[in-house]
């Protein structure tokens, strides 16, 4: 029966902008570490008299992100007023855009299972934050609630994507990606942790060409759980239906230790929002020269990094682990370009080895910091030409990488002080290789009768003569060459 | 008029030259306050800190300094702007106990020039209304008959200004408010351009027509306090740039101009009286050198309604933060959060505010906005574009400020109506944005009543050019 169904999936992102300040006033937008109302002006507080006035690099943000969203940022757009009471609103209405949002259309494309798949991007608006209310349990504490307004004016760039999903892993992807390109554009911390992109997830399911009824599953912030909300709620609503029910269009919250949506609202409780015109905010109009600036400065998005990554040759799983990490990304590209793709390659599996710990976090967009590196693109190229010379082995380059992060000698020299410069004079080679042959004759003679596996044992025995610097290689044709094999 | 002050400017400078005191302005200003109070102008004084304003001005001009160009001139503040010293109420119940944390830019920039603000003047509650009886607190009485009503809203500003409580007072104006209390009085009362002067830090009402403007003994004075106020602010986006020098050295020329007769505001129901006093005042503009001629403006009766909507739904979103949740009143016995939000409104707010918040929520419902309030600004687009084509032909347009001159106190409040219809000739001027200004006209059976010029966008120092000569042909 399950097959008859075909769900629909939309995703309604918001995107908390890395400004300094809030949306509409002077104050921190910073609210993690801060103290309850510590950042607070008099508009966030709602104090008569008050009046918003626009952060201008939140439209730049704004403007940046359209273009990640392979968008362009609208001529003209405006700011309207949502109204309802709470009190973590304290003007009594959300300011945000209505009928002319910053960004209008857009796609990305996804790669789910090896497919293609793009997902349209219907519009992005900017909009100010609430406040946080916590409603604390247990007794005596239930006849009060908390308020803290230091989240209230942050700007948030709410990003809704077309009804194009129709599975859990598109629906996944597609958020993964959204973060992606929100922390390349550089407009969002993306910390998922601190809930700087939280997502909404409308699903539905239908037997015919007919959309079903959806619900909206709000505030989820792991990939993992936007793929779980789908999953759930795709059988939850087909189990409905094959029961004879019918699905209300609410709005949910998701359980993340019981795996569970669950119902918060109906529709019946739904607002008359009362939109219109914000009277105390001009529209935004941005002229043509500045979005072309705005276009110009855009860095590196991660399609053209995977791009560039498959022409240096490295299979998608590493491009998107490479990808986890702006950092690493960014230093591969640029050794490719000082370089070429072999060097490229190199310095990216040293990358990704160094980054391995950390990868469930960044993963999952937890990750507070990125890793720091404090070797340098040239060292690493060193290191990297030193290995392509023979010089160092894959073992002794690691372990020349791991010495240069607490040194700052080139690799070089550094290199030499810790012995670790592969043996490849013949000279100075032949002389062990003869030892190990008059130490070793028995496999001697066994590697000259065609027992070639012995030759392995041998290789071994001047690497440990030569206390790990032969260059194996070498060593191998100098044990053939002695024994009038070649 | 005569009056116990002198021109702002002349005060300045005698306080600068010490031969004036700050210290005795201000104690003459509060000694005009307390003998007067029977007119209930005066909702507060802030008569603490005025004084050690005062005092601090007095001292550095013993020291020698430069003290700026409203030196020691005390002023009154309607309740509406936000002012250290005393409460913020905008004389309604819910903001009682309010005190101000921040000040109006509109104050600020008056106190960096040295004028004080000795008091907050009568209002309706949150300046809705054309009478003052709105006020939560008390009704003002019109200083030339006191059974009759000031006007509205500024009416405490206005009558302040004509019982010489202080040279000048501060007003807000969003479809007449501070025009029609100065023609009602007896004052100057001047409407800048719409984002002349930052609204930041005054209650709002209708935020798309809220200005804010100085209410006067004379033009030349208004203008002074206005070149003061005006000019960009960082803290209102809709602030537009200007210089001091746009008010400054009036030409007074009338000669040659195109003055403009509003048909409509001419027409039957204008009281008899009015008429005659508006029609002598035109017949002297036309001697002194005017091009005088009719204009129709076929909008303008549609004006009244299309601003009952417009302002009431600005109003129905401007007093939503008022929910009794962090200052202000709140009902401390409520059950639920459902129940605090709705008795501390219902209980804080008057008659007037509930019934534009009713009218304003109604009109912004989702399927009646496009009928409502979009028609409206459909209306509103038009008188714009009447205006700008009435400003083509002529520099000036003129008419009265109201159908009557003022009304006794009681005979409208039954009928909401009747009272918006006080408004019907100065809510044009506040949907289109252009400057106004009412200036005294003569008397009519003993009361006041003003003449209302008006110019295109940003003519303000011609509207008060043509209005001080005008003035000076009329006393």
């Amino acid at each position: 029966m399950r097959d008859d169904y075909t769900a629909t999936i939309g995703i309604e992102c918001h995107v908390q902008l890395k400004t300094v300040t809030k949306l509409f006033s002077a104050v921190g937008n910073d609210a993690r570490e801060a103290p309850p109302n510590t950042l607070v002006s008099h508009i966030d507080f709602g104090l008569p008299g008050a009046l918003p006035v626009l952060n201008k690099e939140a439209v730049h943000l704004a403007m940046r992100a359209a273009f990640a969203l392979g968008s362009e940022p609208q001529k003209f757009s405006k700011f309207d007023r949502k109204h309802y009471f709470y009190p973590d609103l304290p003007l009594g209405y959300q300011i945000t855009q209505f009928d002319e949002p910053i960004i209008l259309g857009g796609s990305i494309t996804v790669d789910v299972d090896g497919q293609q798949k793009t997902i349209g991007i219907t519009r992005a608006h900017l909009e100010a934050d609430a406040g946080k209310s916590t409603h604390p349990a247990g007794p005596g504490k239930s006849d009060y609630s908390l308020v803290d307004l230091n989240r209230a004016g942050t700007p948030l760039l709410e990003i809704v994507s077309e009804p194009d999903m129709h599975a859990a892993a598109e629906a996944k992807a597609y958020a993964h990606e959204l973060y992606l390109r929100m922390k390349y554009a550089d407009v969002s911390e993306a910390n998922l942790y601190y809930g700087n992109m939280r997502f909404d997830v409308n699903v539905s399911v239908s037997k015919n060409m007919d959309l079903g009824t959806r619900t909206e599953t709000k505030n989820i912030n792991s990939f993992r759980a936007v793929e779980k909300v789908v999953e759930y709620e795709i059988n939850r609503q087909i189990e409905v239906l094959e029961a004879g029910g019918q699905i209300d269009q609410e709005t949910r919250g998701w359980d993340d230790a019981k795996l569970k949506t669950f119902s918060q609202r109906s529709k019946e409780d739904a607002h008359d929002y009362r939109y219109f015109p914000d009277p105390d905010l001009p529209p935004v109009v941005l002229n043509q020269e500045y979005i072309e600036e705005v276009r110009a400065e855009m860095p590196v998005l991660p399609d053209e990094f995977r791009a560039l990554f498959s022409e240096i040759g490295l299979d998608s799983k590493t491009s998107s682990d490479l990808l986890a990490v702006p950092s690493t990304a960014a230093r591969v590209k640029r050794v490719y370009e000082a370089a070429d793709a072999s060097h490229a390659k190199r310095v990216a599996f040293w990358l990704l080895q160094g980054q391995k710990a950390t990868d469930a976090s960044i993963e999952e967009g937890n990750s507070t910091t990125e890793p720091s590196d404090t070797i340098s693109d040239e060292k690493y190229l060193t290191v990297s030409r030193m290995v392509a010379d023979n010089k160092l082995s894959s073992t002794t380059a690691k372990e020349l990488l791991t010495a240069l992060r607490t040194s700052t000698a080139n690799p070089e020299t550094l290199a030499g002080e810790l012995n670790l410069i592969q043996e490849s004079n013949e000279d100075a080679l032949i002389t062990i290789v003869d030892r190990v042959l008059a130490d070793n004759a028995k496999a001697a003679e066994d590697v000259k009768n065609g027992e070639m596996k012995a030759i392995g044992f041998l290789v071994g025995q001047v690497m440990k003569a030569s206390q790990g610097k032969a260059n194996p290689g070498l060593a191998q044709q100098l044990i053939k060459r002695q024994l009038g094999l070649s | 008029m005569s009056s116990v002050w002198m021109s702002v400017t002349k005060i300045a400078s005698k306080v600068q030259a010490g031969e004036l005191k700050a210290t005795e302005l201000v104690e003459q200003s509060l000694a005009m306050i307390a003998e007067k109070d029977e007119y209930r102008a005066i909702i507060a004084t802030t008569s603490e800190r005025a004084r050690s304003r005062a005092t601090e001005i007095d001292a550095k001009v013993a020291n020698g300094e430069t003290v700026g160009v409203l030196a020691g001139v005390p002023f009154i503040a309607k309740d509406n702007f936000l002012v250290f010293g005393a409460e913020t109420t905008a004389a309604s119940n819910i903001l009682k106990g309010f005190d101000a944390p921040y000040q109006s830019t509109a104050v600020e920039r008056l106190e960096a020039a040295g004028a004080i603000c000795v008091a907050k003047a009568n209002l309706d509650a949150f300046a809705h209304g054309s009478s003052t009886e709105n006020s939560d607190f008390m009704v003002t009485k019109n200083p030339v008959d006191p059974t009759r009503v000031p006007g509205g809203s500024s009416g405490g500003s206005a009558a302040a200004v004509v019982l010489d409580l202080a040279p000048f007072a501060l007003g807000t104006d969003t479809g007449g408010s501070i025009r029609l209390p100065a023609s009602f009085c007896g004052a100057v009362g001047y409407k800048p351009t719409y984002g002349l002067v930052s609204r930041s830090g005054v209650v709002a009402m209708a935020s798309s027509t809220d200005v804010i403007g100085p209410l006067t003994r004379t033009v030349e004075d208004a203008a002074v306090v206005m070149s003061v106020m005006a000019g960009k602010d960082r803290l209102d986006s809709t602030t537009i740039d200007s210089t001091p020098a746009e008010f400054l050295e009036l030409t007074g020329e009338l000669k040659g101009k195109k003055v403009g007769v509003i048909k409509e505001y001419m027409s039957e129901g204008l009281d008899a009286g009015v008429r005659a006093r508006i029609e002598a005042a035109i017949a002297k503009m036309e001697e002194a050198g005017a091009l005088v001629s009719e204009i129709s403006l076929p909008s303008l009766p549609l004006a009244l309604a299309a601003y009952y909507i417009i302002c009431p739904a600005e109003v129905s979103s401007n007093l939503s933060r008022y929910d009794g949740q962090r200052y202000g009143y709140t009902y401390t016995e409520a059950e639920n959060l459902s129940e605090s939000f709705s008795k501390s409104r219902s209980i804080g707010f008057g008659k007037e505010a509930k019934r534009r918040i009713m009218i304003g929520t109604y009109v912004l419902s989702s399927g009646y906005y496009d009928a409502y309030y979009k028609k409206a600004q459909t209306v509103r687009t038009k008188l714009i574009q009447e205006f700008q084509g009435a400003f083509e032909q002529f520099d000036f347009l003129v008419g009265p400020v109201a159908p009557t001159p003022a009304f006794k106190i009681g005979e409208n409040t039954a009928d909401p109506l009747q009272m918006y219809l006080t408004d019907i000739m100065t809510v044009a001027v506040s949907l289109a944005g252009i400057p106004a200004v009412s200036i005294p006209a003569g008397l009519s059976d003993g009361l006041p009543v003003g003449l209302q010029i008006m110019a295109a966008q940003r003519k303000d120092k011609e509207l008060l050019s043509v209005a001080q000569a005008t003035g000076e042909l009329l006393v």
